[in-house]
């Protein structure tokens, strides 16, 4: 993971007002041995990075709807443009609402069904490992990263959801128990060429032993979020 | 100074957890006779001047641009508040 081509991958990390876990992510970055950079929501710049991170929080509040003003932030119209031309963009939490409102993925988050805030750890299906951001999963493997939100039911119309399945872009699936309502399980999904992911739970709280969920391996050691951050920077070296 | 109002409900199609969690409240107050609630949204835009078509028009616009998702909202209302009753300021 030391080669000379991953440590010189630069992460953009995207920060809004009211964003949360922006350190998170970059640290995440870190660990899996990429550069992370700041990126400004009021700047129309994306500095030239290899991939984009739009973390979680409450961007904006979450006023209007989860996501809804930050879609129309200077660096999102930049970052949709590139996402289109391939840049991997992962969305995480609020980062998924924002690629929804900015139709870069289908579909949208409403209120959790039983209306209450969650915090968990939350166990995920991989149904998709060949996305810029989860090659270095299996298909069928199960990972544990926390969940946490208010509007994380993700809801589309029958026609997209079927093509969604049909296409294999579910990427992750709520595996044990459904815990907001998603329509068919569903925690993540990724665009027709792969490059752009979105997904409800936090990967990149689970990247460091002692920091993370509980896994086999003990107490708080779960690591099962560090895949997303290897998996761009796999992706960016073989492409 | 003019007043368009805009009004937002999640589609038929949507469960809509808020409505959902109202209309179970209801009875417990005795109001028995409302079996079902949904919850929307209403915008009031204000305007320097009349409300023209073109403000209407504009106001159409930014209604299904940034005030409703067409994912998951329908917009089912444009208009100008014209009465002092129907002003809510």
């Amino acid at each position: 993971m030391a080669s000379t081509a991953l440590a010189t991958a630069r992460i953009g990390v995207v920060t809004f007002p009211g964003t949360l876990d922006d350190r998170d992510a970059a640290r995440a970055v870190r660990l899996a041995g990429g550069r992370p950079v700041a990126l400004w929501h009021a700047d129309a710049d994306l500095q030239g990075v290899d991939a984009v991170v739009l973390p979680g929080g409450f961007s904006y509040g979450d006023y209007l709807r989860a996501g809804a003003i930050s879609r129309f932030a200077p660096v999102v119209d930049v970052l949709v443009d590139a996402a289109r031309g391939g840049l991997p963009v992962l969305g995480i939490c609020n980062g998924f609402q924002v690629l929804t409102e900015a139709h870069l993925l289908p579909g949208s988050m409403i209120k959790n069904d039983h209306l209450h805030f969650v915090c968990r750890e939350q166990v995920l299906t991989v149904e998709n490992a060949e996305t810029a951001w989860t090659r270095d999963y299996a298909a069928g493997q199960r990972i544990t990263v926390p969940l946490k939100n208010q509007d994380g039911q993700f809801v589309a119309d029958e026609r997209t959801l079927d093509e969604l399945e049909g296409e294999g872009r579910v990427v992750f699936r709520y595996a044990d128990a459904n815990p907001n309502g998603s329509r068919r399980d569903i925690a993540g999904i990724t665009n027709a060429a792969g490059n752009v992911v979105g997904l409800m739970p936090h990967p990149e709280h689970a990247v460091e032993a002692g920091f993370g969920p509980a896994s086999d391996a003990g107490h708080r050691a779960g690591t099962d979020g560090l895949g997303f951050f290897t998996s761009v920077l796999t992706t960016l070296v073989s492409s | 100074m003019g007043r368009v109002v805009v009004e937002v409900m999640p589609k038929p199609e949507i469960l809509d957890p808020q409505g959902k969690a109202v209309v179970r409240q209801l009875p417990r107050l005795g109001f028995t006779q409302f079996t079902g609630v949904r919850q929307g949204r209403r915008f009031e835009l204000e305007v320097d001047g009349p409300v023209t078509d073109a403000v209407l028009a504009a106001a159409r616009e930014a209604a299904e641009t940034l005030l409703s998702n067409p994912v998951i909202e329908d917009v089912v209302r444009v208009a100008e508040v014209t009465t002092e009753a129907e002003a809510t300021a």
